[in-house]
């Protein structure tokens, strides 16, 4: 039986704060057990159109450079950039290769981009993105315990008003 | 007409060029970057490519207690952790003085030949195949492998369960998708299950019948363009290989091999173990990549080539039947032409993945994956060598442990470095086939990249975070001041300042 919900980390652990993927799901974990598979991995490739299928909501969370603290929390949708072209796809590009890949639209399907500041390897997470990750987890745990995209939605709306 | 007076490495006099930056590469692992400089006339004089990152590895693994190391180094890169968990494990069996189980030795070759499965699906299908099967200077909006999958979407669903089905072989073998931590010093901690063996022998016949159809496919496009297969970014190149003990393909284990571009034999079935005493490593100011050469040639004429090309065409024999007739194939394919054929690398890569996917399919009905003897140890050392022929070419791992257990030396040779000249002469000769006098476009600038990627770089560190990796193209007037430029997006997109 697969789990309706997908949680997937992107991240390196070893690079500062590109560690805080894999550490919001290791909390996740830690914490209480939540009702959604997670899966972490370094970055997305074209075969990960096979971890949503028969998915109801998929939720990719990753470290940003670009957006503002602590986190942004949006819907995709399946978009043709040219990510394809690299060893490493968007989320957005992953959902589009899903489609042709086995012809039907993606499941309903979320990013999480939590802000970090330093990459470097062997670098610790730092003080600021640790405070985000904070913020973020309980986000996360929220949305855990809806297992619906529509009440996503309304948290969705509910994190961008408390952002405003 | 190209300056001949030198051999692009270094022009004569740069102040009086400009230079155009591709950077970074796309369709490449990591971060790089090619500069050209360009007289007025539009003659190419010097070309680089540049490793811009410096990763520090060895250096954050210093004063880690040595069993961490199989399980540290796969941070390395998101692309091949399995190999350097792999390269690390056969060091760390030097150091605690182990000699395998078969259980073992057996569990850990299903790992690599998963990954080498996985590895060149990716790179073949998705990184390659929409150069090869729409054209390099094709529109580019269509030369991807969403344009693959709209045009040929029997071969992109292929390409996807391939490298789906490589990663559960890893999955299943490691313990877990990424950190795996299946191989430790000295064994493994886990052997492979009669249920998950059943899991992945229900579609091991599925992936060689579509392994030997990339073969088929890799050999078709290179019939269908056999003047440009031919020729492009050729270059003559020593090679160096490991093989096993009767001279067959063995990715895993074996001896060093290495050979002249004439393919007299250099030094052959050499221990690894004390692989310093035959390859030395060169440092250039303009670059963070070294330049590893053959000692016995020294850093100006020993520069060599890894790779699927150099393991495929310096073999003896492969030691799986279907693999075997696709190398004699290879081999004789007009007159030999492919097998020195920059290009040709793709069409040895199927080959060694129709190989991987034979040995998973022998290695899944030997007994020996379900057995308990795991881990053996022997007499400590202090000093580890691990070789193993990662996806990309050789991969050397060196640790020195002291008598804490805490490693206090590192050295990495990883196959990309290997290759670090090649590619250098390989982009040379597309500057002087297709750029050398003519106006730049993206088309032919792609060009260059397609040489590069025919190695698959590996320049990464793994890290990467939304928001980074964008590509700059820069054009610079005779002054130096900026002339045009070129910008691509986080999300691929091309926009100019206008």
């Amino acid at each position: 039986m697969v789990a309706p919900i997908l949680i997937f980390a992107v991240g390196n652990e070893s690079r500062g704060d590109d560690a805080l993927a894999p550490l919001l799901l290791r909390q996740l974990e830690s914490d209480s057990p939540v009702q959604a598979e997670l899966v972490e991995e370094y970055q997305l490739q074209i075969e990960h159109v096979t971890d949503l299928l028969e998915r109801s909501t998929v939720l990719f969370v990753d470290a940003d450079v670009s957006c503002d603290a602590p986190f942004r929390f949006s819907e995709i949708t399946a978009q043709h950039d040219n990510s394809y072209t690299s060893h490493a796809m968007t989320p957005a590009a992953l959902l589009y290769a899903y489609r042709q890949v086995y012809g039907i639209d993606a499941p309903d399907s979320f990013l999480l981009r939590i802000r970090g500041y330093d990459f470097e390897l062997g670098d610790r997470l730092s003080l600021k993105a640790t405070a985000n990750l904070e913020a973020a987890k309980k986000l996360v745990a929220g949305l855990c315990a809806a297992a619906s995209p529509s009440v996503w939605r309304e948290k969705l709306q509910a994190s961008l008003t408390a952002i405003d | 007409m190209t300056d001949t007076s030198n051999n692009m490495e270094t022009a004569a006099h740069p102040e009086n060029l400009r230079r155009v930056a591709i950077d970074p590469l796309s369709r490449v692992e990591g971060h790089g970057k090619v500069t050209l400089l360009m007289d007025e006339n539009d003659r190419v004089h010097q070309v680089r490519l540049h490793i811009v990152e410096f990763r520090g590895f060895e250096k954050f693994i210093q004063g880690r207690p040595y069993w961490e190391a199989p399980v540290m180094v796969q941070r390395l890169c998101g692309i091949c952790p399995v190999s350097h968990h792999l390269a690390a494990s056969k060091a760390m069996d030097m150091i605690v003085g182990a000699t395998l189980t078969p259980t073992a030795e057996k569990v850990r070759r299903l790992m690599h030949y998963g990954q080498i499965l996985q590895s060149h699906a990716l790179h073949f299908f998705h990184l390659c195949s929409p150069d090869l099967l729409f054209g390099f200077d094709s529109d580019m909006a269509k030369r991807n492998i969403v344009g693959v999958a709209a045009a040929y979407p029997e071969i992109a669903r292929q390409g996807v369960l391939l490298r789906k089905f490589g990663q559960e072989v890893i999955r299943v073998t490691a313990g877990k998708r990424i950190h795996g931590t299946g191989s430790i010093p000295g064994g493994v901690n886990k052997n492979v299950g009669i249920e998950e063996r059943d899991y992945l022998l229900k579609d091991i016949d599925q992936t060689v019948a579509w392994s030997r159809d990339a073969v088929a496919i890799a050999r078709q496009l290179f019939e269908q363009n056999l003047d440009l297969y031919n020729n492009f970014a050729s270059f003559a190149a020593h090679t160096l290989n490991m093989v096993r003990g009767d001279g067959a393909l063995d990715l895993y284990h074996g001896g060093l091999r290495a050979r002249d571009r004439d393919g007299n034999t250099l030094f052959d079935h050499y221990d690894y173990a004390h692989y310093w005493d035959v390859i030395l490593e060169e440092v250039k100011p303009w670059t963070y990549m070294k330049f590893p050469f053959l000692r016995s040639l020294g850093p100006e004429q020993g520069w060599y080539r890894v790779g699927p090309l150099s393991r495929v065409t310096q073999c003896d024999f492969i030691p799986t039947p279907l693999a075997n007739q696709a190398r004699m194939a290879f081999l004789a394919f007009n007159g030999g032409s492919a097998a020195s054929a920059t290009l040709g690398v793709h069409w040895a890569r199927m080959i060694e993945m129709l190989h991987a996917a034979e040995q998973i399919q022998v290695l899944l009905h030997d007994p020996d994956l379900q057995g308990t003897d795991l881990v053996s140890t022997g007499e400590r050392q202090e000093r580890g060598v691990g070789v193993i022929e990662a996806p990309r070419g050789t991969l050397i791992h060196h640790y020195k442990v002291d008598e804490h257990d805490q490693i206090v030396r590192c050295n990495l040779i990883v196959s990309t470095t290997h290759n670090n000249q090649a590619m250098n002469e390989a982009i040379r000769s597309v500057a002087r086939q297709f750029i050398d006098g003519r106006k730049l476009t993206e088309g032919l600038l792609n060009h260059i990249e397609v040489a590069i990627r025919a190695f698959d770089p590996c320049l990464s560190c793994a890290t990467h975070a939304l928001g980074k990796m964008p590509l700059e193209v820069e054009l610079l007037d005779a002054e130096g001041g900026r002339a045009d430029m070129l910008t691509r997006t986080s999300h691929g997109m091309f926009c100019s300042p206008g």
